[in-house]
């Protein structure tokens, strides 16, 4: 008789523990491993990662009376819109994602949205500032990147102060992100009063600057906001130097705030990236980890310090883990609800979307900070905070020349 | 404008191989653009393997073009010559594919570059950098040795014979085979050595020999056939177009006006402007 | 007279396979791939009127089918029209453009007329990425609700499937229509022999003008019809060189001047480039074994796999055509 009721309590045991058992929650994504996006899409896997790597570490997220084990499927888009969109409907119909995250890019995340939408199912974007796609009547649609038309605002508002009565030139990739920033920021610049001497967008994949570059000298500006990617930013960064352009001041988007713009010594010194996470801002985080803990964290793990692609991404991970949290479970529709109720100050920053059917999802609560590369006592190339001037970590140099 | 003149010998240079094998043995050769690509990997291999002078590297890599295209020649171009010139052109873009599938598998579709810098020389407010002063000086040079070769060399005459009318070059006892074979791989040559130069003035990726096949169509189609000076004039007359213009309109339009011209000399010239330099 | 010929009805069973298949399972996943084999299959059968039956190779084939999705997405999104009207006018706005691009290419001969095309391709998607009120590079976004009027984005994508799936069998049908009339011997003519189908009274200008705006009117309305499924446009996915080689690549491969032949490469070719682009060790030779199997095709077999069967089986020759 003891040894029957001895089996019924381990067979009870192993019944119990097996529904206390790991759940699995499958997040969707595609990394631009290969094509032009690669560097800066890289950084965004990275957060990601390292997300997934502390929480499941830490037991999984939690949330009514279950504990899921984060599975991260993803797939290698090559940075092409096509691949996106069969890449997507794939993790959606074959891996049977729970949740999506954004490919890197407001194009990529345009094409990705598309698809996930047409299914019904949440995406938090990162890595995508163009706010034209929360315009389209989304429901599950969440952005974490602040919008492009805030890009160049500081750095204008910087160079108001400096020096008014500088001439600026716009040079910019023709592409979503880049024109959904530079628009905003040409009306804004006429708006207080600059002089807009120049303003030209290059197509993607351009390799030769040489004619725009001209055309920069021609106009006599002496400050040059654009850029777009790593790709097309680090190219015109050298070729800017390689021509000896006269410039100022140069504010390029995403390139200089990726550790690689080292490579570019003295073609890198002096250009400002408007950024959306620096380490040395410190936030007091109410959800998550601090923002040294993450900059700890994520360069023990990968020998180089974070930018604030791989900021995004990590924050992507804990923004959803708190919504699973408070939703009690995965489903897509009180998910969605948490989503919106969201309004939090993570090491990223403050977090909230806008909840109006003709821009849900834009991110409203997130601020941008700008970053200038500078050389520190021993001759290295850092990057420093400028602006806000309340967080800054250095003084803006300016001219650079 | 002198930066286009500067680009244009470069385009100049890569269209003198197209021209050459179209003139010589009248076959398009759609390889074209994957072998300019292979001359940008093969110029970043070997400068990141040796860090020597790039215009030194250029040496080795005409040879291996010279291999290369006599490899390719075998594979695909000997085999129709007889039939129809639609052939060719789908054997040639075979090869081409091939060459572009093996590449992406090898280096991906991410930019990769060159990083050689030679000091520029200044006049006045604009700078023009070394390295576009260099390879346009390369490329004349290599020009003028073509001509060389093919005016007062025997194997020179023996390929302008064959162009001219190739049962009567056999007649004379000219293996056809061997000198279209040399032919073949002396165009391949030129493209992998124009690709070579690009790859110090720009990043690059396996796809992108692919724009300067299409500037090489437009300037062969505008120089005639098998005349290699006439390429590199071509060549250096399309640069300074697209310096002319570009002060005026936006970058973006250019491919635009560049192919709209290749169709139109096309539709007005169906042999060339200059004519065919054979019957 | 067409109803006697068996591949008319061949057509229509493959049609009926295409639409049970993945209605039966339900099966989202099935159709995704069905959809593509159905679109090489209208790309390539109708590339077939141009190469294999009038002997003129289209090099820029897919120029029709990105600006087909271009028209299509415009008039949905920005003019409001519905989907089945917005991609008939794309087809007849294309045919027009070809009609027109064709009076200026369709003097040149052999390569040069390829090249051509080639030319026209580039200088579209050059125009469409300046041009403005198509989104310049950065194209154009279907507001979601523009899939209410079909019932919602899951309905609107089988709606969508379904007539792509007609399109593919008009595509079918009208290629064989063409090669059992007279006009398509005067094409037949014109490709052993123009200047003697000229001689014998054949209107080469008029015959050849026809048939390339013909062959960009079902691509075209694909185009619209596919983009509006994809939700989004841009010039760099609607102008896919390699798609147009590819096309060529179909076509020799299964056997040009073939109705079937034409289907036949197109399936097989779609259902292996699929296969391999997803295959983790594979998706980066997917090119190599095009290329391959192009340079395989043209040195060795260029009467394509159709050509292989008539000279096994002579009988077939009357059955699949």
């Amino acid at each position: 008789m003891k040894r029957v009721k001895i089996a019924v309590l381990l067979i009870c045991v192993f019944l119990v523990s097996s529904v206390v058992a790991q759940q699995k929650l499958v997040i969707g994504f595609t990394v631009s491993k290969t094509g032009a996006l690669n560097v800066d899409s890289l950084e965004q896997y990275r957060g990601f990662e390292l997300w997934r790597d502390q929480t499941n570490a830490a037991g999984g997220i939690k949330a009514g009376g279950k504990s899921y084990q984060i599975e991260l499927v993803n797939y290698d888009d090559e940075s092409n819109s096509k691949r996106v969109q069969q890449l997507y409907t794939r993790m959606i119909l074959q891996d049977k994602a729970d949740f999506l995250f954004s490919p890197y890019s407001s194009s990529l995340t345009a094409t990705a949205a598309v698809v996930t939408e047409q299914y019904g199912k949440i995406m938090l974007t990162s890595g995508a500032a163009e706010g034209k796609t929360y315009t389209l009547g989304n429901h599950f649609l969440y952005q974490m990147f602040a919008p492009g038309a805030e890009y160049f605002k500081g750095a204008l508002d910087m160079l108001k102060a400096k020096d008014p009565k500088a001439t600026v030139a716009f040079v910019y990739e023709d592409a979503s992100f880049s024109v959904s920033v530079v628009n905003p920021a040409k009306d804004y610049a006429k708006q207080i009063g600059f002089n807009v001497g120049f303003s030209e967008a290059y197509p993607p994949n351009t390799t030769d600057f040489s004619a725009i570059i001209d055309k920069v000298i021609s106009s006599k500006a002496t400050v040059l906001l654009g850029g777009g990617h790593y790709a097309d930013g680090s190219t015109l960064a050298r070729q800017l130097e390689g021509h000896k352009v006269p410039l100022k001041m140069i504010t390029l988007l995403v390139a200089p705030d990726s550790p690689q713009w080292v490579e570019l010594g003295d073609a890198g010194l002096g250009v400002i990236v408007p950024s959306q996470w620096e380490p040395q801002v410190a936030f007091k985080a109410q959800y998550g980890p601090s923002g040294a803990d993450f900059a700890k964290a994520y360069t023990a793990k990968y020998n180089t310090p974070p930018s604030y692609e791989s900021a995004g991404g990590y924050a992507c991970g804990l923004i959803l883990q708190r919504a699973i949290e408070q939703a009690g479970g995965t489903d897509t529709a009180k998910v969605s609800a948490a989503l919106n109720a969201t309004d939090i100050v993570t090491f990223y920053g403050r977090t909230r979307f806008a909840t109006e059917a003709n821009q849900h999802g834009l991110q409203v609560g997130h601020a941008m900070i700008l970053a200038q590369w500078q050389k520190d006592k021993t001759g290295k190339l850092v990057k420093q905070v400028v602006w806000p001037l309340a967080a800054k970590s250095a003084d803006l140099k300016y001219p650079i020349h | 404008m002198i930066d286009g003149l500067l680009v244009g010998a470069v385009y100049g240079l890569a269209a003198m191989g197209l021209s050459l094998i179209w003139g010589v043995m009248d076959v398009i050769n759609l390889t074209h653009g994957a072998m300019i690509a292979l001359g940008m990997f093969g110029m970043y291999l070997f400068f990141t393997a040796t860090a020597a002078n790039p215009y030194v590297l250029l040496l080795p890599i005409l040879a291996i073009g010279l291999l290369l295209g006599i490899l390719v020649y075998w594979m695909a171009v000997h085999w129709v010559l007889g039939r129809s010139q639609l052939m060719s052109l789908l054997s040639t873009f075979s090869v081409n594919m091939m060459v572009i599938g093996i590449g992406t598998a090898l280096w991906s579709t991410s930019p990769y570059n060159v990083n050689f810098t030679l000091k520029g020389i200044t006049v006045g407010a604009y700078t023009f950098t070394g390295n576009h002063i260099a390879a346009a000086c390369s490329a004349l040079i290599i020009a003028l040795l073509l001509e060389l070769f093919l005016y007062r060399t025997r194997m020179g005459r023996a390929i302008r014979a064959v162009a001219d009318n190739r049962e009567a070059a056999e007649l004379m006892g000219i293996s056809s085979t061997a000198v279209l074979a040399i032919a073949f791989g002396i165009g391949i040559a030129l493209a992998l050595g124009s690709g070579a130069l690009v790859s110090t003035l720009f990043p690059f990726t396996i796809l992108s020999g692919a724009i300067y096949q299409l500037k090489s169509f437009v300037v062969t189609v505008l120089a005639g056939l098998g005349k290699p000076l006439g390429a590199l004039a071509a060549g250096v007359l399309l640069g300074l177009l697209e310096g002319a213009v570009t002060p005026f309109i936006a970058v973006s339009w250019i491919p635009l006006i560049e192919f709209g011209l290749f169709v139109v000399v096309l539709i007005l010239f169906p042999r060339g402007i200059f004519g065919r330099a054979t019957a | 007279m067409i109803f006697k010929r068996p591949s008319f009805w061949l057509t229509f069973l493959l049609a009926a396979v295409f639409v049970y298949l993945p209605l039966r399972a339900n099966d989202a996943a099935l159709r995704e791939d069905l959809i593509l084999v159905a679109v090489a299959i209208i790309l390539v059968s109708n590339l077939n009127l141009m190469i294999g039956y009038t002997g003129y190779v289209n090099f820029g084939h897919i120029v029709f089918y990105g600006l087909g999705g271009y028209v299509g997405l415009y008039l949905v999104s920005v003019r409001g029209w519905h989907l089945p009207s917005a991609a008939v006018a794309a087809g007849i706005f294309v045919s027009i453009c070809a009609l027109l691009f064709g009076l200026g290419v369709l003097r040149l001969r052999g390569a040069y007329f390829a090249l051509a095309t080639v030319g026209i391709l580039v200088a579209v998607h050059a125009f469409v990425s300046n041009f403005d009120p198509w989104g310049r590079s950065t194209g154009m976004y279907l507001p979601f609700e523009a899939y209410e009027p079909l019932g919602g984005a899951m309905h609107a994508l089988w709606v969508t499937y379904y007539l792509v799936i007609a399109v593919m069998t008009l595509s079918m049908i009208l290629s064989l229509v063409i090669k059992r009339s007279k006009f398509g011997l005067g094409l037949f003519a014109i490709r052993e022999d123009e200047d003697a189908a000229v001689v014998l009274g054949i209107n080469a200008t008029v015959y050849k003008a026809i048939i390339y705006s013909v062959s960009a009117f079902l691509p075209a309305v694909a185009g619209a019809l596919m983009f509006y499924k994809n939700g989004m446009i841009d010039p760099s996915i609607a102008f896919e060189y390699m798609l147009s080689i590819e096309g060529i690549v179909m076509l020799m491969l299964g056997g040009q001047g073939t109705v079937i032949g034409a289907a036949m490469g197109a399936g097989l070719y779609e259902r292996l480039r699929s296969y391999l682009l997803t295959s983790p060790r594979l998706s980066n030779f997917h090119l190599v074994i095009a290329g391959g199997l192009l340079l395989v095709v043209v040195l060795f077999a260029s009467s394509g796999l159709i050509g292989w069967l008539y000279k096994f089986v002579p009988r077939s020759r009357e059955v699949i055509e």
